[in-house]
């Protein structure tokens, strides 16, 4: 019983893909030559239906070429395949199409006020904001302001186009555009993200926060004020006596005044948060250009330039009062550092 | 033409870049076209003209002004143009009494004429009869030949090689598969040469390769051979002739049987047999039990002997 159930239903299976390819299979008594280079078929096959009489039908003349097409494609749509992203550099389009560049003259003679004005630009020809009779059109709301919905719409294209302007100086500095990432509300937002909003809220104002006041249980924020201070000219004469002592004696010392570990412990947060964020970036990357390989060499990147750069500038800021004396030792406590790490 | 012949040193880029454009090279350009109105040229021939020119557009040239010549007698004039407009495919069209809507195609080898062929139109059905439907341009066409007439005379054999090549367009290596727009179709019948072009249509069939339909698109024309004007053998051997860069290296030590399967060949120095390392056999290595207890015997068998000489000592004494 099973077993003949097993062969109807591979004489089943049989017919299916019999009658998937039915539509895509012609008979021909001879096999065409086939030159896929050239696109061509030849059919040795002399035509049979169309012998006779003198007044050939379209259609039977039609059926063979779509015979034979079919054939051929048959055969193209057996070779290797691969996805292409298309694209046409260089004017390609253009030379394929025949387009030829046209030239535009900078003035255009302007009918209403009657003189020769440009064609874009300040006092252009046309500009439709400046419009004295603009007619409502059929499928607009007849109370809605047509002069201000022009005027509106321009601001807007101004605005697109500034921040793409800007994102694109942003792009070719490699520096970042201040996003406005985490700043829509939603329901589920951190306590950080918070306060993060809060503090661009507060400094988005004209006089960059300076006027706006607390909230009653808000804290003052740390690290605002000046950034660095400087002692004046002329002042506590014994406190620069005593700074500069203080100098000296440290200058003589033999300790290091380098916490090597914690040197080292920020050195390898900092790496790390590097490669997170090269990761990320790259992880992103992947999935907008679709898994496309990207630049070779970011893939392929070991440690950036900037890295080695960073390293001594780490050192260098932590070490306010350092002079070149201490360079033998800096290098020591990064040595160790790395042994640290493993 | 004495202008022509006198070598031009280029004193620009882009004077030596149209230079460079025309000189011979290893992979040539792709062949250029020339269309040219006859004396007499009447309106049907003019728009079989246009639109063969709308079919080869970046590699075609449409002359507008009609030249009074004619292919079979003289040839210098064709020969000038080629050599001016850099083209080797050339298609001329006429009509008069004796040979009613000629159209003669034809293709040049180092800008002298090789073949010739000279077809005349017997029904001509325009694109504006049949529907209007916008010409695909630049795009490589499916050239379909019906009809074992293509194979019988010389005439004929040469007739399909020159419409291959004058209607081919540019020669890739990949093609675009949903790219294929439109086929042209030559059926060799009862001393006629129909010629059709359909618009191609991919259809969803049950598989990966679609159902082909095809729509009546561009001219139709019916055609019927007249005058032929060929090379000799000797002299198209010639223009045939690759040169030795471009012939494919054949690879040493490669050989193929009839079934498909590639055979390579090794070349060895002479080994030493005995000093062989074979493969490593897992099974026979020893196991960590074995090897303890093999130790664990020669250890007995150490100890046996001792005691065994112990014994005869004993004995002894």
């Amino acid at each position: 019983m099973e077993g003949q159930s097993v062969e109807e239903l591979l004489a089943k299976a049989e017919r299916d893909e019999a009658d998937k390819l039915q539509r895509i299979t012609v008979h021909k008594e001879l096999e065409l030559e086939f030159d896929l280079g050239n696109l061509l078929a030849s059919d040795r096959n002399p035509p049979t239906g169309l012998r006779r009489g003198e007044p050939i039908p379209e259609a039977e003349l039609r059926a063979l070429a779509r015979d034979n097409t079919q054939l051929l494609i048959n055969q193209l749509w057996q070779l290797p395949t691969e996805r292409v992203e298309e694209a046409l550099v260089g004017g390609q389009f253009a030379r394929l199409k025949g387009i030829r560049p046209k030239k535009k003259t900078n003035l255009v003679w302007d009918e209403v006020s009657g003189q020769w004005r440009r064609r874009w630009g300040y006092q252009r020809a046309r500009d439709d904001t400046k419009e004295w009779l603009i007619e409502v059109p059929g499928s607009a709301d007849p109370l809605e302001d047509q002069f201000a919905k022009r005027i509106q719409a321009k601001k807007e294209r101004v605005a697109k186009n500034e921040l793409n302007r800007l994102r694109n100086l942003a792009r070719a500095h490699k520096t970042r555009l201040p996003s406005s990432a985490g700043m829509h509300p939603t329901g589920h937002q951190s306590k950080q993200e918070l306060g993060r909003a809060l503090q661009v809220a507060r400094v988005s104002t004209a006089s960059v926060g300076r006027f706006q006041e607390r909230l009653p249980k808000e804290k003052a924020p740390r690290g605002s004020g000046k950034k660095r201070k400087f002692q004046p000219l002329f002042g506590d004469f014994a406190a620069e006596k005593k700074s500069q002592l203080e100098m000296l004696r440290l200058m003589n010392s033999k300790k290091p005044q380098l916490d090597v570990t914690r040197a080292a412990n920020k050195q390898m947060r900092e790496e790390d948060q590097e490669e997170a964020a090269k990761r990320r970036k790259m992880s992103q990357k992947g999935k907008r250009k679709g898994g496309r390989q990207g630049p070779g060499g970011r893939r392929k990147g070991g440690p950036p330039p900037s890295q080695g750069g960073k390293r001594k500038g780490g050192f260098g800021g932590k070490m306010n009062s350092g002079s070149p004396g201490w360079g033998g030792k800096r290098k020591g406590g990064q040595h160790q550092g790395g042994k640290k790490r493993k | 033409m004495d202008s022509l012949d006198r070598v031009v040193k280029p004193k620009t880029k882009r004077a030596k870049g149209f230079l460079e454009k025309r000189e011979p090279k290893l992979s040539e350009n792709i062949k250029n076209a020339m269309l040219i109105k006859g004396g007499n040229a009447n309106s049907a021939v003019t728009q079989v003209l246009r639109r063969v020119y709308a079919l080869k557009k970046p590699y075609g040239v449409l002359y507008k002004k009609k030249n009074i010549t004619s292919p079979f007698e003289d040839q210098t004039s064709l020969e000038f143009f080629s050599k001016k407009s850099d083209c080797s495919l050339f298609m001329f069209g006429s009509h008069n009494k004796k040979r009613p809507n000629n159209l003669v195609i034809g293709r040049m080898y180092d800008y002298h004429v090789i073949d010739m062929i000279e077809l005349g139109i017997e029904k001509f059905v325009s694109l504006k009869d049949i529907k209007n439907s916008k010409c695909p341009e630049g795009t490589k066409p499916i050239l379909i030949f019906s009809g074992n007439d293509f194979d019988v005379t010389e005439d004929y054999r040469r007739l399909k090689c020159l419409l291959i090549d004058f209607f081919r367009g540019p020669t890739v290596s990949n093609i675009r598969l949903a790219g294929l727009e439109y086929v042209l179709h030559f059926t060799a019948l009862n001393g006629k040469i129909y010629f059709r072009s359909y618009k191609l249509l991919l259809k969803k069939s049950g598989c990966r390769t679609p159902q082909i339909e095809l729509e009546e698109m561009g001219p139709s024309l019916d055609l019927v051979l007249r005058r032929t004007h060929l090379a000799s053998d000797d002299l198209y051997k010639s223009s045939m002739k690759m040169p030795k860069a471009l012939k494919p290296k054949k690879k040493k030590n490669i050989s193929h049987d009839t079934f498909g399967t590639t055979y390579g060949r090794i070349h060895m120095q002479k080994q030493d047999l005995s000093k062989l390392q074979t493969r490593k056999m897992k099974g026979l290595k020893k196991q960590p039990v074995e090897r303890i207890t093999e130790d664990q015997e020669r250890k007995s068998k150490r100890i046996k002997k001792k005691l065994m000489e112990l014994g005869k000592k004993l004995v002894s004494l």
